[in-house]
């Protein structure tokens, strides 16, 4: 059987980091289902954010500042001790970057820049044009290449193996071979990425599916605060690509179909710098209102910045405008519209990466530290998946020198190895029954019907009696094709059980927390209440069923308060 | 419209065929999600790469209409044909319908150490870069590493040791960029036919790129670094 210290689970930012920060002394290799190089990371565009304090008007930028921003953009529902933690790293974190490669745009004094983003009291957001994520992503795989990780590269992980209470092993389906395959695993980290595809509209690459989440609460692992969902406010419409928050950082407006800069009416102090949230609620408000166009969309302008900011700071939006939507935006305003944009929650970890089974750690953004809270700034997601990501290597590390003492398990993986393959037989040996990407597509239309940016109790239930209807027709899925091989049928077939489960979370977190708090409005609890609900969601698994507890929030120096922009 | 799409599994079929599907596309449909589309519909065992579908993260390259391009960036209506014909990316062996085996790719990417190597440690306030500078190689850091260059070279195609031009973009990446401190020697690595003289400046790398990367100008600026690096040694040998 194939035997590790350390698997790393998921190829993007985080689960690089984590291969980066774990001490090499120890066996480690980088499963991930696509090439590392296609994992969504690659997508993120405007920046990452850092106190660096490069720019005049930031001289005063510091990375308290950087908390407290992070704090209050969270709707207080952020642990302070680990967004210090966060911002404190951010700093020498993007030197480190800038040292392994990753090709920052510049100031005129050769210094790293930084643009305004929103919810930040400061320009504090690193770049490289509009293609951040991309060329960070580069920058950390070039670096593992440099240190000879090891990676499997398509190799799909279904299970999670626990015994007695231990993380033991890992089954995993290589798509090149078309074969099961059980690994013993001393320690696993999963940097599985966000669920974004379990939504109808959503800036998210095809390929997050957030199986890892599923299945990490399938074995038992608590998942935290699900019911917060990112909507982005710009994101193209009818594609929903992201159209970056830089576009907005560097002075684009948001305009109704009545001509009028519209923000002016929800937070005139900031205009289309306020964060995300409130953007993205503003947004559908105007559209519901009627102030959209074809009842759709709204206009991003980007056509009083001229042709040569344009071209410069913004290359990679201009290219998906003409090419997926056929405008240029130096010549015409870009239709926009919110959509499902990023996960708050995730699998239930401390500020080490730890969750609460031996040997399991996670970070990025199937993780819940929590430093984002109800709602997270634009710029902190990349920073956040390269900091923990690193700090779970470490702690992996730390875990495995403590020599966790050998408690088998061979027998259940191999078990467990052979159950998956018997059950992919018996689904393919049927010759009729329900085809699981159209099962799919009837689960994004559940989720963006029942927890979309308003919500209230009489949907979110309705979601949820739906969900187990798809969970009945889940059990006569069959197979089509021939499959064994690059079978992507039954990379979803398998994701898909998992993403039930997140479903479900999500929609029970949603219903049972009645108040509004960032991302999470309420039509029926319009306000928050920190009296009751300062606090976070824990959902754990059981075998009669989900079980809901809460967790008091770690509040550091800053006292909620209430949330202007 | 009709969709002719290349069908083979190396595990059990002895010669691909073409088959045929019937599909019509929304407005503005590019010919990913057209191929999405057929495959949740029609027929689900239809295998090809994707994730990011907006044209960064390089898994979709194939040929379309006789076109190496990606499938995410092109249009269904810009191709103006009934009949699309879908083919996986030639120079490399089909593993499974649209899906070809990318090892030569990532082996010919790793030849010439891709990485930045800067000296000493990490500077406590981050290196000083000039934007001109950054501007220079902001061609190269555009690469996605799609593998569309390397399928459309005709050198890779008759010779399995050239590496090809998106690993050669990628040594110039570095070799421009003021950070990096490789020596001379291991610029020099491509020197020879796997490298910069295995080029036959035909362009059809940079006429394939969906990114503009012109891997050429790479392999060009390579070639005047070496042998300007060579004259300078030999006179410093021969003064």
């Amino acid at each position: 059987m194939l035997s590790y210290d350390l698997l790393i689970v998921g190829g993007g930012l985080a689960g690089l980091s984590a291969a980066l920060g774990a001490d090499p002394g120890f066996k480690v290799a980088v499963i991930s289902k696509v090439h590392p190089l296609r994992s969504h990371s690659v997508a993120a565009q405007g920046g990452i954010n850092a106190a660096l304090a490069n720019r005049p008007d930031g001289a005063d930028d510091t990375s308290e500042r950087h908390a407290f921003d992070t704090v209050k953009g969270s709707d207080y529902l952020a642990d302070q001790d680990a967004a210090e933690l966060l911002c404190r790293r951010a700093i020498p974190t993007i030197y480190e970057l800038d040292h392994w490669g990753a090709p920052f745009s510049r100031l005129e004094n050769g210094k790293i820049a930084q643009r305004p983003f929103g919810g930040a009291g400061f320009p504090r957001t690193c770049y490289a044009a509009d293609r951040t994520g991309h060329i960070l992503l580069h920058t950390l795989y070039e670096q593992a290449v440099r240190r000879n990780i090891t990676f499997l590269d398509e190799w799909l992980v279904t299970d999670i193996i626990v015994r007695d209470r231990r993380l033991v092993g890992l089954i995993a389906y290589d798509l090149a071979g078309g074969v099961i395959i059980p690994i013993r695993a001393k320690a696993v980290i999963f940097a599985t990425g966000g669920y974004g595809r379990i939504f109808f509209r959503s800036t998210n690459a095809y390929i997050n599916l957030g199986g890892g989440i599923g299945m990490a609460y399938k074995a038992g692992i608590p998942l935290k605060d699900m019911e917060f969902v990112q909507f982005h406010p710009t994101t193209l419409f009818g594609k929903n690509i992201l159209m970056t928050e830089a576009a907005r950082g560097e002075g684009g407006y948001l305009v109704n179909a009545k001509g009028r800069r519209f923000m002016e009416d929800y937070t005139p102090k900031t205009m289309e710098l306020a964060p995300r949230d409130i953007v993205a609620r503003s947004i559908q408000a105007e559209i519901d209102k009627g102030n959209g166009f074809e009842n759709e969309y709204v206009h991003l302008d980007l056509r009083h910045l001229g042709r040569e900011k344009i071209l410069q700071r913004l290359p990679g939006i201009r290219d998906i405008c003409i090419h997926f939507a056929g405008l240029d935006p130096v010549d015409q305003p870009i239709p926009i519209q919110p959509a499902q944009h990023y996960s708050m929650g995730g699998i239930d970890v401390d500020a080490t990466c730890a969750s609460p089974l031996e040997g399991f750690f996670a970070a990025g953004e199937c993780a819940c530290v929590s430093v984002h809270g109800a709602n997270r700034l634009g710029g902190n997601s990349l920073l956040e998946s390269i900091v923990f990501g690193r700090i779970a290597g470490e702690s992996a590390s730390i875990y495995l020198r403590g020599g966790p003492s050998e408690v088998g398990g061979d027998r259940e993986i191999a078990e467990t190895a052979r159950a998956l393959m018997s059950r992919m037989r018996s689904v393919h040996e049927r010759d009729v029954g329900e085809n699981v990407f159209q099962l799919l597509n009837r689960l994004k239309r559940l989720m963006s019907n029942a927890a979309g940016i308003f919500r209230d109790a009489p949907t979110l239930s309705r979601g949820l009696e739906e969900l187990a209807e798809l969970r009945d027709a889940y059990r006569r899925v069959f197979i089509y094709g021939n499959c064994g091989r690059y079978c992507q049928e039954m990379v979803v077939l398998v994701e898909f059980e998992h993403m039930v489960e997140v479903a479900e979370v999500i929609l029970l977190g949603a219903l049972k927390r009645e108040e509004t708090r960032g991302s999470h409005f309420r039509r029926d609890f319009p306000k928050r209440d920190d009296a009751s609900w300062l606090k976070h969601t824990i959902i754990t698994r059981s075998d009669k069923g989900p079980v809901v507890t809460y967790r008091d929030v770690q509040i550091g120096p800053y006292a909620p308060q209430e949330r202007k922009y | 419209m009709t969709f002719k799409i290349l069908r083979f599994d190396a595990q059990t079929d002895e010669q691909p065929h073409f088959q045929a599907y019937r599909h019509e596309p929304e407005p503005y449909e590019t010919i990913l999600e057209a191929l999405k589309g057929i495959r949740d519909h029609q027929d689900p065992s239809l295998s090809f790469r994707y994730s990011c579908r907006e044209a960064v993260c390089g898994s979709c390259g194939m040929v379309i209409n006789g076109r190496i391009a990606l499938a995410c960036r092109t249009q269904v209506s810009e191709l103006e044909s009934d009949e699309v014909v879908i083919e996986p990316l030639p120079n490399l062996e089909i593993q499974k319908d649209l899906i070809v085996d990318l090892t030569p790719f990532w082996e010919a990417y790793r030849t010439f150490e891709p990485f930045l190597q800067a000296a000493g440690d990490v500077p406590e306030k981050g290196h000083r870069v000039a934007e001109s500078d950054m501007e220079k190689i902001s061609q190269y850091v555009t690469c996605i590493l799609c593998a569309c260059c390397y399928s459309a070279c005709p050198v890779a195609t008759r010779d399995r040791r050239y590496v090809g031009p998106a690993a050669l973009a990628k040594l110039r990446r570095f070799t421009l960029d003021p950070r990096d401190d490789r020596p001379f020697s291991a610029v020099e690595r491509a020197d020879g036919p796997e490298g910069v003289w295995g080029c036959d400046t035909v362009f059809r790398c940079n006429d394939v790129c969906p990114k503009d990367v012109r891997p050429a100008d790479g392999i060009e600026g390579l070639r005047r670094m070496i042998v300007a690096g060579k004259t300078k040694r030999l006179f410093r040998r021969h003064p």
